[in-house]
């Protein structure tokens, strides 16, 4: 169990959060040939309410599902990240919305503040890519996958005729991730 | 080389379903197994396969027992609030003898209770949620590969003892996302039921003579059928009679328990030489594997038994393993159920303790760890 990195999309429900881990899994399992889980908790609202969705990768074979210390802890919301930064290990590292995310919880972590969700509205003019945007620099930062095999990924999992707009969205999140890390 | 994908463990489900030839599916919509229907629902139809959205759960399990008496392979999909619904007609497909697969995706209860949450609190249930005394094959996988597969043998079972078989699993592995190999066609053994080969006119649906698994035949293939929820003689009519009544139920347990070796399946991890012993299944297994392992780390010789086949239950593996362990491990997703099988089978031979969790957080590898310790 020493090599697991884990990392946590969380937000509110309907931002895709769920999916933007499908991807990540995706991405690792069948482009990059490594192991991944990537499971979900949510309450009983369709939207709305804290979500979360956990991708662990690993070299070797992944038994426990879920997260047992964060590596990487995405937050898209105020009520996600409250919720949910005391899992973040120490080290690890806390990437918010820094428009939603204002009151920035202390503890043993780095924090990555993006305008994820104002980028997704105003780069490609569409606010639900977020999710997008947010996997693209979740890769950048945590170099855990080829940012091609997340386009792959992206690219089957998005409706048709998004295409464009999403591989957009990723690379606009990867590059922005790439200069903040210099 | 199969076919490589990140599936849900609802999704293997399904297509562990189609590879075992499945082509017809009701069911009713529940979280958390309804994407088992949702697959189901873009995939039959293009096979030429029929899923129905029933009314309700009853009639779900109605249609697809009505669906195997003509020919079909066929199954459906529910959890705890719907799988109460479902016994009823489940006491029925037992006593006549129908095959067909109901997938049970345990959330929490009892009642509506916690609907996005994970449990293994109706282990029980599948053993005891219909009336009377019935045979029961209950198959429990914990990775989204072991689903694919544990389906595909369910419908064997199935077929191979024309029953009714329960696949439980947790809302964790039901919803978490791995990557499968979906083997080509003929990899994986897919069997079909015995039908019968004498001429129509000297068919009994419930011929004992034929052995504990009398054939089946399809209706409308010109054999007369006669299917009844009141017990029956071999022609299938009604009896209320001595001594039949008896030596048929006793026919219905023994082609279960008679063939206990056959039906029950197990995966064991470092258990050889193992002091302490975990007994876990489905995403409590995961855990206790990694418990085990990280036992092992720090010079405890613990093991995992991690049980496939749920029921019937491996009555006497467990009773052999108590016999060589100081203390055995029970993790589970309820207030206790399956712990209690484990110190039936035990007769205190050594010591049995559970942990039980229903706060819709699996138990972790740590908690495990610490019990070994304590016990050890």
């Amino acid at each position: 169990m020493s090599d697991r990195y884990e990392i946590r999309f969380s937000g509110s429900g309907g931002q895709g959060l769920i999916l933007a881990g499908v991807i990540f899994a995706e991405a690792a399992t069948i482009y990059d040939k490594i192991n991944a889980v990537q499971s979900q908790s949510y309450g009983p609202e369709a939207r709305g309410g804290a979500s979360k969705s956990e991708v662990i990768i690993s070299e070797e074979v992944i038994d426990f599902p879920k997260a047992l210390g964060i590596d990487l802890q995405l937050s898209l919301t105020q009520e996600s990240c409250t919720k949910y930064y005391k899992d973040i290990k120490p080290h690890g590292i806390l990437l918010v919305d820094e428009d939603f995310v204002r009151d920035i919880p202390e503890g043993d972590f780095q924090v990555i503040k993006m305008p994820i969700i104002r980028t997704a509205s105003e780069e490609i003019g569409k606010s639900f890519v977020a999710n997008i945007v947010a996997t693209g620099a979740i890769a950048a930062i945590t170099g855990k996958v080829k940012i091609e095999s997340v386009e792959k990924a992206v690219l089957s999992r998005v409706p048709k005729g998004t295409e464009e707009m999403n591989k957009k969205a990723l690379m606009a999140g990867y590059n922005m991730a790439m200069a903040r890390l210099g | 080389m199969g076919t490589l994908k990140l599936l849900q463990g609802n999704e293997a489900c399904a297509e562990g379903a189609l590879y075992a030839g499945c082509t017809f599916f009701a069911g009713y919509p529940i979280t958390p197994s309804t994407e088992v229907a949702e697959y189901l629902a873009r995939r039959l139809p293009r096979i030429g396969g029929v899923i129905l959205q029933m009314e309700d759960e009853i009639a779900s399990v109605g249609a697809i027992i009505g669906a195997s008496l003509a020919g079909k392979k066929s199954m459906t999909a529910t959890s705890g609030p719907g799988f109460s619904l479902k016994q009823e007609n489940i006491g029925f497909g037992m006593l006549c003898e129908v095959p067909c697969v109901i997938v049970d995706v345990m959330r929490g209860g009892p009642s509506t209770g916690v609907p996005t949450g994970p449990s293994q609190s109706d282990i029980m249930q599948c053993k005891w949620g219909t009336h009377g005394d019935h045979p029961v094959i209950c198959l429990t996988p914990a990775y989204v590969q072991e689903i694919f597969s544990e389906t595909v043998r369910a419908f064997n079972l199935a077929e191979r003892y024309r029953t009714p078989v329960i696949l439980a699993f947790d809302e964790i592995v039901g919803h978490m996302r791995e990557k499968i190999e979906i083997p080509e066609k003929g990899v994986l053994e897919v069997e079909n039921r015995r039908r019968p080969t004498c001429p129509p006119s000297e068919y009994k649906p419930f011929d004992e003579t034929q052995g504990d698994v009398p054939p089946i035949a399809d209706f409308f293939s010109g054999y007369r059928q006669h299917i009844t929820g009141l017990n029956h003689a071999s022609d299938g009519f009604p009896v209320n009679a001595s001594p039949r009544i008896h030596t048929d139920e006793l026919r219905l347990i023994r082609k279960v328990e008679g063939n206990r070796k056959d039906i029950i399946r197990y995966d064991t991890v470092l258990l050889d030489d193992a002091e302490v012993a975990v007994f876990a299944y489905g995403v409590s297994g995961r855990s206790g594997k990694n418990a085990v392992e990280m036992a092992r780390a720090e010079g405890i010789k613990a093991g995992l038994f991690r049980p496939l086949t749920i029921w019937p239950f491996p009555v006497e593996e467990v009773a052999a393993l108590a016999s060589r362990v100081k203390a055995i491990i029970v993790p589970e997703l309820s207030l206790g159920q399956i712990v209690l099988e484990v110190e039936r089978c035990a007769k205190g031979r050594c010591d049995v303790q559970g942990i039980f969790r229903v706060d819709g957080d699996p138990i972790t590898p740590a908690q495990i760890l610490e019990k070994i310790k304590e016990v050890g």
